[in-house]
């Protein structure tokens, strides 16, 4: 049963593809009407190459959309739903680009089996047998497109927020902002002390005015840093300590008493220039 | 050999080695009353906790012997493995390189020297 089916339908992709091309891209711009992020060109070479590949693979007699056959078709349809995905559009904007080929598929099925009922239902099975499964895969496709994109803003995100900044002469400032999980702070311990090591630097001031609560596991991971810091030959200054987070930390029983800790950033860099035995630049412009 | 020896650590670091430093330390320690000692490790690019509770106890032992340690020149990885390994070795004094390790046991040098007003201690140079 399904070899004529399958039949029915090479043979109708075959002898109306252009007819076919025609309405599929004019449902697709009805459905994209609102949007208008696609030009009809553009949906023209993506539908009119799509098309022409699934109409050589479907000639074979082959339905399996995994098999070989399917190969150019899959790499296809996976480039496009890539480019869908990256440029934002909604899964099921991204999978109609395949759905919508059904009703202009249907109509010529029936033109051509109206007839005999028993062939038109075997013929519009299979494809939607078939054109469900590649709607499938296009999904597939754009979620995997969107789980990339997710990964690599968060390794983006993960480098923006370790920026390690020379304030004066050796005197380093690490600005924290966000939660401080374990990657996150073994990033910037990592970075903090490469910046010691290239710099000189003695004091590293770490600012946690961003980071908006702190925890155990915060703190120790911070006592961490400090203590690799003071392994390696520079001092930490901790500043930017608000009311609640002290409040937190005394509660939590937390020991930061060999840390010197300050309250705001400027306090810290009053320090840093006194242990560094340079003079403040509030009192005098420094040559 | 004058105020102050300085310890070049320069291959890796294994067991046997890390004891026959530790012995020849403290011999040369008595025998030129070093006041102070600079153990360079830049070179060492990996430790166990067994070279970590090994550099703990020179700086002890040289602190019985009053000598004053400090450990220069560690690689940010050997610090983060001290440091998850729970070796935080405490009491020893660290300096980024032995420019500033030196001048740090100097200014302790010196600060001996005001207390005690003893002359002229620290006109002596290091190996």
């Amino acid at each position: 049963m399904t070899t004529a089916a399958e039949g029915a339908i090479a043979r109708i992709l075959k002898s109306h593809e252009e007819p076919i091309l025609d309405e599929w891209i004019r449902d697709q711009m009805t459905s994209f009407r609102q949007g208008g992020r696609i030009s009809e060109r553009e949906l023209r070479t993506q539908s009119t190459e799509f098309l022409s590949l699934l109409q050589q693979a479907v000639q074979s007699g082959d339905v399996d959309i995994q098999s070989p056959t399917f190969g150019r078709v899959r790499d296809a349809l996976g480039d496009i739903s890539r480019s869908r995905a990256m440029q934002g559009y909604s899964p099921s904007e991204t999978a109609t680009f395949v759905f919508s080929l059904k009703r202009p598929v249907f109509q010529r099925l029936r033109q051509e089996l109206g007839g005999d009922p028993q062939a038109f239902a075997d013929a519009s099975w299979s494809a939607t047998e078939l054109l469900d499964r590649l709607g499938l895969y296009t999904t597939e496709i754009y979620q995997r497109g969107r789980e990339e994109v997710i990964a690599r803003q968060q390794q983006d995100l993960l480098e923006l927020s370790t920026p390690v900044v020379k304030l004066w002469d050796g005197v380093l400032a690490l600005p924290m902002i966000g939660t401080l999980d374990s990657a996150r702070t073994q990033v910037v311990m990592e970075a903090l002390l490469q910046r010691i090591v290239e710099t000189g630097a003695e004091i590293a001031i770490i600012d946690i005015t961003g980071v908006p609560t702190v925890d155990t596991l915060t703190a120790q991971h911070l006592l961490k840093t400090v203590t690799a810091a003071r392994l390696m030959g520079a001092d930490c200054i901790i500043s930017g300590i608000r009311p609640q987070i002290a409040q937190t930390i005394v509660h939590l029983g937390v020991d930061l008493a060999d840390v010197s800790t300050k309250a705001t950033l400027a306090d810290a860099f009053r320090l840093a220039l006194a242990k560094t035995g340079q003079s403040s630049p509030t009192g005098r412009a420094r040559a | 050999m004058g105020e102050l020896l300085l310890v070049t650590i320069q291959v890796d670091m294994h067991d046997r080695l890390a004891v026959q430093l530790q012995d020849d330390l403290t011999e040369r320690i008595s025998e030129t009353g070093a006041r102070g000692v600079l153990i360079d490790i830049s070179s060492l690019e990996i430790v166990d906790s067994f070279i970590g509770r090994m550099i703990a106890n020179i700086a002890a032992m040289s602190r019985v012997l009053d000598a004053q340690t400090v450990v220069v020149g560690m690689q940010p990885a050997v610090a983060i493995t001290l440091v998850e390994l729970g070796l935080t070795l405490p009491g020893v004094r660290t300096a980024l390189n032995v420019e500033k390790g030196m001048a740090l046991l100097r200014g302790a040098a010196r600060s001996a020297v005001d207390r005690s007003s003893e002359p002229d201690i620290d006109a002596a140079s290091p190996e």
